[in-house]
């Protein structure tokens, strides 16, 4: 029986995530939000099963490029060797474990381990080893390059690496995100956008899921971002809304597939491709139509429309999340523990753009988006909050998440119903249930 | 020899210290429209990405790069209690040091100094954000006004400071 009442089931049979379509509700046990064991289970059955992002082809441009990170819990350098090959190494030296590759960003001819001095080529392959005569015979030193990640792939430039050797490829896994990735790309003329310069990197105290919720979750906007909606109509912007509506548009929340998911919302709050608002000033108004007159030149009237005048927020599952709103973010987020996160985030524009363009896309960016911005801090504090919340998860159990419920299959989940946050959560049920 | 002296030539150290230590007392007491008073028409306010501190925000994507108009608006927006990062606001405490005047050019005077601040919240960690602060200073009516305020931090990610929901 599924019961949510407070102490009578606990678990309701070992399950975190209860669906109850009889009762149209969906609920989700807090347990998943502060227990390390939780936590430890989802490292083996999500990050090491599924594809995470690295990084953007345009970080690693020139032969020798690379950058350093963290993906999934482990240092990984991402680079273009000197041959031009994009690759993932994992960033631990072959003879004792030492972190080889050191600075955030560069251009290497090699990387050096400053501990005992082993060199790698920026392939990967071991270079040179100081006093190798003392090695016997057979030591085979063509088998000792730093460790490549099991399976890398991109997808329109979009880099991701899998620890599972036996997962499907990438485009398979992407399934309907990958509409959406094109749906992104297609901004720029040539196909081509690349990650600004200047990276947002920050913690959020609270568990990583609630990110994914957040990122999707247009139910809270009005209320978490009143101050942001006060902003935009004193910069003229109209946001009143219709009768029976909580948003000035009336979007949609879509199943794309293994767990990936977005909002499709008609625009009213801007966009730098190609859709003009007072904040822009008078004078980025011809801009703005000349950019959208290439987009119908390129891609008719409707698909033109369908990039212009829609925002999408896209969680391509688990933890990477590209929002094409007031501006293009790419946000990445990986757990440090149960309740604290980090957050990476980039900005993403058109390589064509003219300095002006850019200038308008990351002031944009600014106004909503990131760690200074008009809505991403009360973003920060909701999520913190809930985790407060948790403590208490033993007495209170169950997160809702029903929004929505009540519709019949063909009638559309909103924006700000629920449905698509379930389609995160059923996904994640299924994997951790899956798992050994 | 009646050439009119340029007012920024006679600016010293000590009226640049009582603009600053002003500021901080009117930030940290949360007396913000009396802070916009300190600013000129035009002024901006800039904290450029930690990965990136001399970065241009017109390249480069800042954690905040305000001209004056968004910068009107932050503040409409802090004073807001919906501003739910700040509300209720932070315990700030803000030190200032090693102030120097380090040019001077047409009516502008550029400086350069050194903050610690310190922000306290209920059920929070306190957070400490240091750096340095770069101003440009105008006069207006022979007062100081401050045309722009870049805020450098000194950590290589924000990491554990989390948002910069207050004025740094
Ligand atoms: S650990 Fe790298 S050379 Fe010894
Ligand atoms: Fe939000």
């Amino acid at each position: 029986m599924n019961d949510r009442t407070n102490g009578k089931n606990g678990q309701a049979n070992g399950h975190l995530v209860l669906e109850d379509r009889k009762a149209q509700t969906f609920s989700v046990n807090r347990e998943v939000f502060v227990s390390p064991t939780v936590f430890e289970d989802e490292s083996r059955a999500i990050f090491d099963k599924c594809w995470i992002y690295v990084g953007h082809a345009s970080e690693i441009r020139n032969p020798g490029d690379f950058r350093t990170r963290n993906v999934a819990g482990r240092p990984i350098i991402f680079c273009r060797d000197r041959q031009c090959t994009p690759r993932a190494l994992i960033n631990s030296c072959r003879h004792r474990g030492a972190i080889v590759c050191r600075e955030r960003e560069g251009n290497a001819r090699q990387f050096y381990c400053m501990y005992h001095g082993w060199t790698y080529h920026t392939d990967g392959k071991l270079k040179a080893i100081p006093g190798d005569d003392a090695y016997g015979e057979k030591f085979d030193k063509s088998t000792l390059g730093l460790v490549e990640v099991p399976r890398f792939e991109h997808y329109r430039d979009f880099y991701f690496l899998n620890f599972d050797r036996d997962a499907p490829d990438l485009a398979t896994y992407l399934a309907g995100a990958k509409e959406y990735i094109d749906l992104v790309v297609d901004q720029s003329p040539s196909g081509r956008m690349e990650i600004i310069s200047g990276v947002q990197e920050y913690d959020i105290k609270a568990n990583w899921k609630l990110l994914v919720e957040n990122s999707v979750d247009d139910y809270h906007l009005v209320t978490t971002h009143s101050t942001w909606l006060n902003y935009m109509r004193n910069s003229g912007v109209n946001i009143s809304v219709p009768k029976g509506q909580l948003l000035p548009t009336k979007g949609i929340g879509k199943d794309l597939g293994n767990g990936h998911l977005t909002t499709d919302n008609p625009n009213y709050r801007g966009r730098p491709v190609a859709k003009w608002i007072s904040i822009y000033g008078e004078d980025a108004k011809a801009d703005i139509d000349a950019i959208r007159k290439e987009l119908v030149e390129r891609l008719g009237e409707t698909r033109a429309a369908r990039v212009a005048d829609t925002n999408r927020n896209l969680v391509v599952f688990p933890n990477l999340v590209i929002n094409d709103g007031s501006s293009v973010t790419v946000r990445n987020f990986y757990p440090l523990g149960p309740d604290h996160m980090r957050v990476t985030a980039w900005a993403l524009g058109p390589v064509e753009e003219t300095e002006a363009q850019r200038a308008r896309r990351l002031h944009a960016f600014l106004t909503f988006y990131g760690p200074g911005g008009f809505a991403t801090p009360d973003d920060v504090t909701a999520l913190e909050l809930a985790q407060q919340g948790f403590a208490a998860w033993r007495e209170v159990q169950w997160s809702d998440l029903s929004r929505g419920m009540g519709k019949s299959a063909n009638e559309p989940q909103l924006h700000t119903d629920e449905g698509h946050l379930r389609v995160f959560w059923r996904r994640w049920s299924e994997l951790m249930e899956q798992h050994p | 020899m009646n050439k009119p002296v340029d007012p920024a030539a006679t600016v010293t150290r000590a009226e640049v210290e009582d603009l600053l230590y002003h500021e901080a007392e009117l930030l940290d007491s949360w007396r913000l429209d009396d802070w916009l008073g300190l600013l000129t028409e035009d002024a901006a306010y800039y904290v450029p990405p930690n990965d990136k501190p001399d970065g241009d925000h017109r390249f480069t994507l800042f954690t905040i790069a305000d001209d004056i108009v968004r910068l009107r608006e932050r503040i409409i927006r802090l004073k807001d209690p919906n501003c739910h990062a700040e509300f209720p606001p932070s315990r700030t405490r803000r030190l200032i040091t090693n102030v120097r005047i380090t040019g001077i050019e047409g009516d502008t005077i550029s400086v350069a100094a050194n903050f610690d601040i310190f922000r306290y919240r209920r059920n929070e960690p306190p957070r400490e954000f240091v750096g340095r602060y770069r101003y440009k200073l105008q006069r207006r009516n022979g007062a100081l006004k401050i045309a722009e305020r870049r805020v450098i931090l000194d950590a290589e990610e924000l990491g554990v400071l989390g948002s910069v929901s207050f004025l740094l």
